[in-house]
């Protein structure tokens, strides 16, 4: 019963994901685009979850849900009215895209279906406890990720300065 | 005589400072400073020449001083190029030529070129003229000599050249380059040929002869010529150029357009003499050739004839001058030519006539030049027309000119008679017919020399807006000195200085050839004095009389025509324009191909690099999945 | 039963096209940039997965994955700033019309 619960919510998840994400891309209002990528975002966050990564799910939710599609949603209020940005999805570069695509998922979707995978079933590691995490992320061992993390850390202390510098008026 | 240096150097140093701080001097600063380095020189000349003739002579010979010099290139063991200074009888006496004429230019210059834009770079290319003049006759071989052979040649240019804004004093001035340059070419063929068989660039080697005989005696020969033949009519016929000898001589008349003293320096005195001092440089190698010497006769006595003719009917007196200027160093050449021996005593004494009557004729002919510059100065002229009853107005000019008119038609005691009998003495001592030919052309210069005389100072006065004024004393004191030299120059007794092979010969006119020539110059003057002393139609009925005669002389017997029609049609026609054809079609066509293709490709795929992302991703993701694609199908 | 781990690969790729297409499609600069953090997350989901499926006893995919969310969020706050800028300047931000600097 619970996998079959689990098959359910999976199904749910997939078919939210992969609507929204084309919703994303073919709405006409910006706004409405940065609503469904908050969406997409969401039933990310919850095939995370349903992996059993809760944290990373959590993650998804703070940084992805929390900060980027916030900061979007103000960009877009700042950059223009609300009624002003639709645009027409035609011509030569509509085309373009929709060609390729269909092409790149016509290929990708041909190789996964007809290449041997190595058969694996989901492994139930348990829940990745926080003690792991942080023990990882401030390792300096093999398999240890402290210099990404600090490297990550000056990215956005980086990231700070940059933006108030370019976005700062003159 | 270590100090002989600085007669060089001083030149060039002012050189460099006017030409590089001249600008920011005033021209009064920048024409003493010029004039007083000059004036050192000047000194500094005497010195040496006092010193040099002075030395006791060894065994009756003068011998030639090296007190500088520098090894510079090595080419073989043997053949290297140095820069040094020698001091001998000739060019001794040029150093005094040279930087006599040369003071007077300059402070004739003060006065003449005032207020002329460009004043002190007029004087930084006169300290570069005498610079490059004072080195060629001080040369110590060959190869220094071409060396300032050419820098003589730029600066006569740049001279020439000097009203950059008149487009006859341009293509005159790349005529006098051209020209000369060509000459040139035959002067560098010369000097490889003897350099590359006599195995040395040095003259002290070249002349005592030793060398010369591996030459001689090579053997080798060229379209009928020996080796040695072809080299010294190489190398004369870049004396030829240089000192404007027929049929190289165009380039003289149209050099007047440079400024006149530019004129009495360069192209009187100094550098066309350059030709002649090549020759004599070269006397004792030219001994033992007579074919060349029998051609370097013929060219000058054809060339005095020639320009002796055509100058009698020149209107422009500068141009009369520069005639005059052809016809009188061809004298020279003719007086060398007729040698036929080193001995002053046997057969050599034109050499000695010839370097006298250089000296001379540097003074006599500067005068001239100075003298007609004054006149031009006056009434703002060079046309005959514009003149006639100056005397008046210009005495001191209308003297000194008159000074210069008698010492150059050979009337005693002028020093142009004493030179001038010597070179007939040489050639009636070679035969009576060079004797009677140069007799003649001698007549035929007193008489255009008057014609000219009379038509500026006598004659008709033609009508002036204001009367003419004499110059001021920067102007007139040269004239008075260079006067003053022309009367007193016939007495120096030359042969002890210079002659032939340096041993002491005194001067003895020989009566018959004296008297001819004197009775001839008279009587060539007496009919300029019937012709042109009054105003009259006795010219114009003497030109009705021979009209084609006047008119190709006129047209100085259209040799610049056929000038003209050589380069221009046969050469620029014929084979400058295929040339230039296949030049710009063919070289310059394959490599505009090349560069209208890469254009043209570049252009169609400039698409590709539009710059917009969006199209890149797209190229990308189907290149990508182009790949993914090609590997399912291969594995 | 089990949900075979080829269906979550199906779903990170029809995101990713879906973000291939409106990154080509879009003219809007803001639009170009959800289509990126769409891509982003479906490369994001990939690593998640083969980590769980293939390899459950490490945490590669896991850390690459926080880092690559760290990462996205770093870019798309430089992204919007830039943004923001380029609008100050000339009012637009299409990406086509943003072509002051060629020719």
């Amino acid at each position: 019963m619970e996998n079959i619960g689990n098959e359910i919510v999976f199904y749910i998840i997939a078919t939210v994901i992969i609507i929204f994400s084309i919703m994303t891309v073919t709405t006409k209002r910006l706004l409405r685009s940065a609503t469904y990528l908050l969406f997409v975002l969401f039933g990310t966050a919850a095939l995370y979850f349903q992996l059993d990564y809760h944290f990373l799910g959590a993650v998804q939710i703070a940084v992805y849900a929390g900060g980027i599609v916030v900061l979007f949603v103000f960009s877009i209020l700042l950059v223009s009215g609300l009624g002003h940005n639709t645009e027409t999805m035609k011509g030569k570069k509509h085309i373009l895209g929709i060609t390729a695509a269909v092409a790149g998922a016509a290929v990708c979707c041909y190789a996964l279906f007809t290449q041997v995978f190595r058969d694996s079933a989901y492994a139930y590691g348990g829940e990745v406890s926080m003690k792991t995490i942080g023990q990882m992320l401030l390792g300096s061992g093999r398999y240890q990720y402290v210099l990404p993390f600090e490297l990550i850390s000056i990215l956005l202390l980086a990231c700070i300065i940059g933006g108030i510098m370019i976005a700062r008026k003159r | 005589m270590e100090y002989s240096i600085i007669i060089l150097a001083l030149p060039f140093f002012m050189f460099i400072l006017l030409a590089l701080a001249g600008m920011k001097m005033s021209h009064k600063t920048a024409g003493l400073l010029g004039t007083a380095g000059l004036l050192i020189v000047t000194i500094l000349s005497y010195m040496v020449t006092y010193q040099y003739f002075t030395m006791p002579r060894v065994e009756g010979y003068r011998l030639a001083l090296q007190p500088w010099n520098f090894e510079w290139l090595q080419f073989t063991d043997k053949l290297r190029i140095d820069l040094g200074i020698m001091l001998d009888p000739i060019s001794v006496m040029m150093l005094v030529v040279i930087s006599t004429v040369s003071l007077m230019v300059h402070i004739y210059s003060l006065g003449y070129m005032h207020g002329e834009k460009g004043f002190q770079r007029y004087y930084a290319f006169l300290s570069l003229f005498t610079f490059s003049m004072l080195g060629l006759v001080v040369a110590t071989n060959i190869f220094q000599m071409y060396i300032f052979w050419e820098l003589v040649g730029v600066s006569s240019y740049l001279l020439i050249g000097f009203y950059y804004t008149k487009p006859a004093a341009v293509s005159a001035s790349k005529k006098a380059f051209i020209v000369t340059r060509f000459a040139d070419l035959g002067f560098l063929l010369g000097i490889l040929l003897l350099s590359y068989y006599t195995e040395t660039f040095s003259f002290k080697d070249l002349i005592s002869g030793g060398q010369c005989m591996s030459l001689i005696s090579s053997g080798a020969t060229f379209m009928g010529a020996s080796v040695t033949t072809w080299a010294l009519a190489l190398i004369f016929m870049g004396g030829a150029g240089k000192s404007a000898m027929f049929p190289l001589h165009i380039w003289l008349p149209d050099a007047m357009e440079g400024p006149t003293p530019v004129s009495s320096l360069i192209h009187a005195a100094t550098m066309v003499v350059a030709g002649v001092f090549l020759v004599a440089r070269l006397f004792p190698i030219y001994m033992f050739d007579m074919a060349v010497m029998e051609l370097i006769t013929w060219v000058g006595a054809i060339t005095a004839l020639y320009a002796a003719i055509v100058a009698c009917v020149q209107s422009d007196i500068k141009r009369v001058l520069a005639f005059s200027t052809i016809s009188q160093i061809a004298f020279m050449m003719v007086a060398l030519g007729v040698c036929t021996s080193t001995d002053p005593h046997n057969g050599g004494l034109g050499y000695m006539a010839s370097m006298f009557h250089l000296f001379t004729h540097a003074m006599f002919k500067a005068l001239l030049f100075l003298g007609a510059g004054a006149v031009i100065h006056a009434v703002h002229s060079n046309e005959m027309s514009q003149m006639g009853g100056l005397r008046k107005y210009l005495p001191i000019t209308h003297i000194t000119f008159l000074i210069a008119c008698l010492a150059i038609a050979g009337i005693p005691p002028f020093s142009g008679f004493f030179s001038k009998d010597e070179i007939l003495t040489a050639a009636f001592a070679k035969s009576t017919f060079w004797g009677v030919w140069m007799t003649g052309v001698a007549a035929l210069t007193a008489f255009y020399m008057f014609r000219l005389y009379y038509g500026i100072f006598w004659g008709k006065e033609a009508k002036h807006e204001h009367a003419p004024k004499e110059s001021p004393a920067v102007m007139t004191i040269p004239l008075i000195i260079l006067a003053a030299i022309t009367c007193v120059a016939g007495f120096i007794p030359f042969g002890e200085f210079v002659s032939s092979n340096s041993t002491a010969y005194h001067i003895h006119l020989d009566p018959t050839v004296a008297t001819t020539s004197v009775v001839v110059a008279v009587i060539a003057i007496a009919l300029a004095t019937w012709l042109f002393a009054k105003p009259g139609t006795k010219p114009e009925r003497m030109q009705s009389a021979l009209p084609s005669l006047h008119k190709w002389a006129y047209n100085r017997f259209y040799i610049d025509n056929i000038y003209q029609f050589v380069t221009h049609k046969i050469i620029f026609g014929c084979i400058s324009k295929p040339i230039a054809w296949f030049d710009r079609h063919i070289i310059d066509g394959t490599m505009n191909l090349l560069a209208t293709v890469t254009n043209a490709v570049s252009y169609s795929i400039r698409g590709l690099q539009s710059g917009n992302l969006q199209t890149y991703v797209w190229v990308f993701i189907m290149g990508a999945m182009a790949i993914a694609t090609l590997i399912l199908i291969l594995i | 039963m089990e949900i075979p781990f080829i269906y979550y690969l199906v779903i990170s790729a029809v995101m990713f096209f879906a973000g291939v297409y409106g990154f080509i499609a879009r003219k809007n600069m803001l639009a170009i940039l959800i289509s990126l953090e769409l891509m982003l997350n479906a490369v994001d989901i990939n690593f998640v997965v083969f980590n769980r499926y293939l390899y459950p006893h490490a945490l590669e995919g896991f850390f690459f994955t926080l880092f690559a969310i760290g990462v996205a969020a770093a870019e798309t706050a430089i992204a919007i700033a830039i943004i923001i800028n380029i609008y100050r300047n000339i009012k637009n931000i299409q990406a086509d019309k943003l072509n002051e600097m060629k020719n």
